[in-house]
């Protein structure tokens, strides 16, 4: 099973690299860009097939060290 | 007052904290690998300065789960002296033992310079040897130094006294423009509840000698000297 997680910084965090890509993006003449956050993307493989174990885990994971709870949120997938 | 600097895989600062401890200060000091269980025999603990594991992840989160850590933060529970410089002060928001978290520069760029800090309270083992006030030149050299917490933990810390320096400009003001990373509240280094706990982006062991420009930042470690007589013997450390 693979678990797919995306990293995002919270709303409430300045996100300075976003800011920048979106600049970069309407300087390229890209209109109508209304906001630009940076992420990151994270797969793991893992071995078992108890989806619902195996969520737990994961999800612990995340909170633990793939992403910082006090910057950042995520979404995690399982499939 | 003993001294025990740990070293990371990436850790580059260790050097200078070692030399102006023990050469330039005269303590016991030593270092203390990052595999390493238990600490030894060490009043103060120096997280240091650096890119552990090469920052990966996130600045610091890959070294908070080292065994050194583990015993940090047990000697951190008992009441020891722990100071983050830098790398550390991020090393120290991801084990929690300080709140709130280092985040990118707001200018995206790393920033080298030295800069001015006001100290904002002598309450603690930290700053005791400075004046209320008083504005202490030191350098920084960071990418990822804006410190961030959520507004409730901004006013708690400011309630209770725990942001102990504060990026300003040479007189003193805390202003924007002063600000050389976006930290909220200008804000350059805190403690915990305990006041036990240190950390700050500023490198004090880079101001430690009139030679390398400025001899302010002696004053921190100074002052973790001056807080030595007071501090509590270490439980179940062996040399």
């Amino acid at each position: 099973m693979k678990a797919k997680i995306i990293v995002m910084p919270k709303r409430t965090v300045l996100d300075p690299q976003g800011k920048t890509v979106k600049n970069a993006l309407e300087s390229m003449s890209f209109k109508g860009i209304k906001d630009v956050r940076v992420g990151k993307f994270i797969e793991v493989e893992l071995t078992g097939d108890d989806k619902a174990e195996l969520e737990k885990k994961m999800d612990k994971a995340c909170h633990d060290l793939l992403s910082n709870p006090v910057i950042e949120e995520y979404t995690l997938e399982i499939k | 007052m003993k001294f025990g600097i740990i070293q990371f895989p990436g850790s580059n600062c260790d050097q200078d904290a070692y030399h102006v401890l023990a050469d330039v200060l005269g303590q016991p000091t030593r270092y203390i690998w990052h595999k390493d269980n238990t600490l030894g025999d060490v009043d103060c603990v120096v997280v240091p300065g650096g890119f552990s594991y090469g920052d990966y992840l996130r600045t610091g989160a890959i070294a908070r789960f080292s065994p050194a850590m583990k015993a940090v933060i047990e000697h951190a529970k008992d009441g020891g002296l722990v100071i983050g410089i830098c790398n550390g002060f991020q090393i120290l928001c991801e084990a929690h033992l300080l709140p709130g978290a280092l985040i990118r520069n707001r200018e995206l760029k790393f920033v080298c310079d030295h800069v001015y800090i006001r100290v904002e309270t002598t309450d603690s083992p930290f700053t005791n040897a400075c004046r209320r006030d008083q504005i202490l030149r030191i350098p920084i050299a960071h990418g990822e130094g804006s410190y961030f917490a959520e507004r409730q933990m901004i006013e708690q810390l400011e309630r209770e006294d725990r942001v102990l320096v504060r990026y300003c400009d040479k007189n003193g003001n805390v202003t924007d423009a002063a600000n050389p990373n976006g930290s909220l509240e200008n804000i350059a280094g805190v403690c915990n509840e305990g006041r036990n706990v240190f950390g700050l982006m500023p490198h004090p062991e880079r101001a430690s000698e009139k030679l390398l420009g400025s001899d302010d930042g002696r004053l921190i470690l100074e002052s973790i000297l001056r807080a030595g007589a007071t501090v509590q013997p270490q439980m179940g450390a062996n040399a």
